[in-house]
């Protein structure tokens, strides 16, 4: 009888062990996430940047690929048809080189920073306001330029940036780069805009039907419109305030928000707004309005005239990445040509690739999205990670630090 | 009989303190471990503070955290806004599963009650996010079908904002109000009714003397549940919730940024809540839950 | 307690209300997912099956139904172990610090999704390396344990012990009694407590987000992720009509074994 009992009870807890492995074991890559104790290079930032982390690239050559690379990316970079069927450059990426594209979108770049903080990426597409986070938190590894065939054709200005190298050593491929249109919705909307003032003016004919961008980055916008609005303030980059700059950009921003229906960061609700019309004009990407008007929406969209911010992007790597292989073929891919003409199409924005010019289905695509265009490009401040070590050189005050510009906006926004 | 009955007294039965050991190990390491602890861990972060730079945590105690939520005035209106829509949502949420409990528990015939409790807990599986956005479609300005609803009558719909985010609510959450009470309503002894009747109360005394009463606890347990609920969601705030934000969004926005920050934030919904478990315990509603 | 007949005409108008104000919005959903227009603006412009047959072909939901349906099940078992040895531990036994545990264990749902997320996420990604299948589906177990808990809880206030000492005074020891007495008066109990927490696990988005690893979607993710895509958002409210349907099954089925031992469970 007790013979039966133990019998039983062990029956019992060997099949509860057999179902926690097999819930243990399942699906799902293991993470070889980075533990996020804070670097040792991490200082308070009070002067230069701090030391860039070591870490050798990947000396190559690039092999068989992994069978599978964990992509962040933002929403229209990673394309596999299904957003739009016509859309899909990922499954002959997936064809050639075996690797299964397992992608998450992020809507900002403080998503992104926190989604590699996580562990479990292999490649991220970050910008200029991610990139010198991701270096210096120690996220991401140089990237062997020379494994990157696609690499030699990227626009020289874009090469070796400060947003994505350091002391000489690349940290990422370019990918493209665009600005920040204003976007409006043309029932409501009847004569074109071409400046913020609509969603500033506290008069705004359209008030509380305007949108912004829900991220602490969206108080540089604020900026550019007062380093066109209140010159005497003095701010000469978006990314470089001072206490009285600063205080006056939020004084902008909390007066706006009488102005709002919805801030917005994932980017298919801000279509959504925008083709319904509850959202009437605000700040959005040029892939929005391609949506959109892919749709049947009646939307429109422009760069206003005094200057927006944008971003260039690049391509990285993650730090200790166990898909190395996968991670540069995806990353000489989307860099190549073709492919980076595509990107640049739909997403709608300046390629980095010199030769995805010829390639792309527009012919005057290029021209278009001012790719070569140097001025063009003034007046678009890319985004970049204030510091209290001004941006723009001063050395008399201290700016605002990225830390604060959080505090500040999550303050506006409760 | 009673020699082997002796002998196949175990162990376990001469030691209940160790059969309650042994019950009790599993679920309370679990529990303690890895609940309490991750709690633990995320309340002693909200005293570190970020880098300015990498925004990863520095281990170095302050309370500036604290300090900021308690001085800035915005995080108090947030406070007080998320508290006040849990408190309405409760509220109507009282207000219409107590009537239809009633009808489903002591008006309807018998033979109805499978059906109409399959009809309320139904809803509770379409996906939470589905509802949310059906409810958005419904509120959209101009367009949706609230809007269209109450154009001929010369109306504007709410839209987006707070009162969308209340209704929404309220409908998410009114299963878990009804069920307890349907449930504290059914068990409601018949003698006691009849003996208040007996004893000269018309309905309406009945009704207020013994039935609320009784189901009081259930009512307490209905709300643990909507209040929590409400008081820390985010996602509803974000699809109908227009530029309206809850506490639940600050953390949400703040934790990407500045993890220490969202913890100390973070503790305002435990300490809120843990004071009201504590408060309703005495009412047994805990049983009821 | 008699009610004028005016009174319960009353009631049951509400009754009516109330249940138009729960299903209405389901009804819509249902509609929407035969309307021929993707951004769901009211009244629909036409209607079209496609969406339907589209879903069914969708590689994303499969995926996603699938992985929400393992992580479900694996949640669930755990949670039924767990919650029935505490259970059976609070119901049966009165020990020192019984009404802190009991407090205790309705904090994974009493306190907010977004707490418990981050708290998890916090201790996975700094102490043990990362997210993974196994952290999601530990954080929905956490959860599910208290619905099973309650429902196996209350179950067991009812019974009363008494029938447990019959069980005893005629000389079965503590493993036969559960195994022949408390076990089979439970079984309805436990069965409600298991598909409430599968529901629970299924349709769960905040703790999730912040505990799946890189490339698990469970299907609210995915419909997460979709909500707002023009091309994807109508298959959601397939989705959405085609879980409610389904569903009805597991309701009819924890409805039918509730009431059949009602009656046994009430040896009062």
């Amino acid at each position: 009888m007790r013979a039966q009992r133990l019998l039983k009870v062990a029956t019992v807890s060997a099949s509860a062990i057999l179902l926690v492995a097999a819930c243990g074991g399942s699906s799902g890559s293991s993470s070889s996430g980075s533990a996020s104790t804070g670097s040792a290079a991490a200082s308070a930032g009070t002067d230069a940047a701090p030391a860039a982390p070591g870490g050798a690239a990947y000396a190559g050559p690039v092999g068989a690929g992994e069978g599978q690379v964990n992509i962040l990316a933002w929403p229209g970079y990673v394309e596999n048809g299904s957003t739009d069927p016509k859309v899909d450059w990922v499954t002959q990426f997936e064809k050639d080189s075996g690797c299964k594209v397992n992608l998450k979108t992020f809507g900002t770049s403080d998503e992104a920073v926190k989604l590699m903080q996580g562990g479990g990426w292999d490649v991220v597409s970050a910008s200029g306001d991610a990139t010198l986070r991701l270096i210096y938190g120690d996220l991401v590894q140089p990237v062997n330029t020379d494994l990157v065939p696609s690499y030699a054709d990227i626009f020289p200005d874009l090469k070796m940036q400060k947003f994505n190298s350091v002391n000489g050593v690349a940290y990422g491929i370019p990918h493209g780069r665009g600005a920040n249109l204003i976007m409006w919705n043309t029932d409501k909307v009847t004569t074109p805009l071409d400046s913020w003032a609509v969603t500033f003016d506290p008069n705004s004919p359209y008030k509380g039907a305007v949108t912004a961008y829900d991220s602490p980055i969206f108080i540089a916008d604020a900026a550019v419109y007062l380093m066109a609005t209140q010159p005497e303030l003095g701010i000469k980059d978006p990314y470089a305030l001072d206490k009285t700059q600063f205080d006056a950009a939020m004084a902008l921003l909390t007066q706006q928000k009488d102005l709002i229906s919805e801030y917005w960061s994932d980017y298919t609700k801000a279509t959504q707004a925008f083709e319904s019309g509850s959202t009437a004009v605000g700040t959005s990407w040029q892939v929005i309005e391609n949506l959109a008007e892919a749709d049947g929406g009646h939307v429109a969209a422009a760069k206003a005239k005094e200057g927006a911010t944008g971003w260039s992007d690049t391509w990285m790597i993650a730090k200790d990445t166990p898909n190395i292989n996968c991670a540069y073929k995806w990353v000489d891919y989307i860099a190549s040509p073709s492919v980076n003409a595509q990107v640049a199409e739909w997403f709608g924005e300046a390629p980095s690739n010199a030769k995805a010019c010829d390639l792309t289905s527009d012919k005057n695509f290029c021209t278009t999205y001012h790719a070569g265009d140097t001025e063009y490009w003034k007046d678009v401040y890319y985004w970049n990670t204030p510091t209290t070590a001004c941006l723009d050189g001063r050395t008399d005050v201290q700016c605002i630090p990225y830390s604060e510009w959080g505090t500040a906006w999550s303050a506006l926004r409760s | 009989m009673t020699t082997t009955t002796a002998t196949h007294r175990g162990f376990w039965y001469r030691h209940p303190g160790l059969r309650l050991g042994g019950l009790l190990t599993a679920p309370m390491a679990w529990l303690v471990v890895v609940y309490l602890g991750s709690l633990a861990a995320l309340f002693l972060t909200a005293f570190y503070q970020v880098d300015d730079f990498t925004g990863q945590v520095v281990r170095s105690f302050s309370l500036k955290n604290f300090q900021t939520l308690f001085t800035t005035s915005a995080y108090y209106q947030s406070v007080f806004r998320t508290i006040s829509i849990a408190l309405l949502v409760t509220i109507l949420c009282l207000v219409i599963a107590v009537p239809l409990s009633f009808f489903m528990a002591r008006v309807a015939p018998r033979s109805w009650r499978p059906v109409m409790v399959a009809l309320v807990l139904t809803p509770l599986w379409a996906s939470y996010l589905v509802k949310v956005y059906a409810w958005r479609s419904m509120l959209q300005p101009e367009s949706g079908v609230i809007a269209w609803f109450l154009k001929p009558l010369g109306l504007d719909g709410p839209g987006y904002g707070y009162i969308g985010i209340v209704i929404t609510l309220t409908y998410l959450w009114l299963p878990y109000m009804i069920l307890p009470v349907y449930a504290g309503l059914t068990r409601l002894p018949d003698s006691m009714l009849d003996a208040s009747a007996d004893l000269g109360a018309h309905s309406g005394r009945t009704f207020r003397s013994i039935v609320i009463p009784m189901i009081f606890p259930s009512v307490v347990a209905g709300s643990i549940f909507t209040f929590s609920l409400s008081l820390g969601d985010y996602i509803t705030a974000q699809i109908v919730g227009g530029k309206v934000t809850m506490l639940g969004n600050v953390v949400q926005q703040t934790y990407v940024t500045n993890l220490p920050f969202a913890a100390a934030v973070a503790t305002l919904p435990v300490v809120i809540i843990l004071l009201y478990l504590l408060a309703v315990r005495k009412t047994g509603a805990l049983e009821n839950v | 307690m008699t009610l004028s007949r005016g009174t319960k005409i009353l009631l049951g108008i509400f009754a009516l209300i109330a249940g138009a104000f729960v299903y209405v919005p389901l009804g819509i959903i249902l509609i929407n997912s035969f309307s021929t227009n993707k951004s769901l603006t009211w009244p629909p412009t036409g209607f079209t099956t496609e969406w339907w047959a589209k879903a069914v072909d969708n590689e994303g939901v499969r995926s996603a139904l699938l992985t929400s349906v393992i992580v479900a099940l694996c949640a669930t078992a755990i949670a039924l172990v767990l919650g029935l040895l505490i259970s059976l531990a609070i119901a049966r036994y009165r020990f020192f610090g019984r009404e802190s545990i009991s407090l205790l264990i309705v904090l994974p749902i009493a306190l907010p999704g977004i707490v418990t997320g981050i708290a998890l996420n916090n201790v996975f990604t700094s102490y043990l390396g990362g997210l993974t299948f196994l952290t999601l589906v530990v954080a929905h177990a956490t959860f599910c344990m208290v619905v099973v808990y309650n429902n196996v809880l209350a179950r067991l206030r009812r019974m009363g012990g008494s029938v447990e000492e019959a069980s005893s005074d005629l000389g079965a020891g503590g493993w036969t009694t559960f195994r022949l007495v408390t076990f089979p008066l439970m079984k309805s109990a436990i069965l409600a407590g298991g598909i409430l927490a599968f529901g629970l696990s299924f349709d769960e988005i905040i703790v999730t987000t912040f505990t799946a690893g890189p490339g698990i979607t469970t299907l609210p993710i995915w419909i997460y992720q979709n909500l707002f895509r023009p091309n994807q958002a109508p298959i959601v409210n397939v989705v959405a009509a085609a879980l409610v349907l389904v569903s009805i099954i597991p309701i009819y089925v924890a409805q039918k074994f509730g009431s059949d031992d009602e009656r046994a469970g009430g040896v009062i």
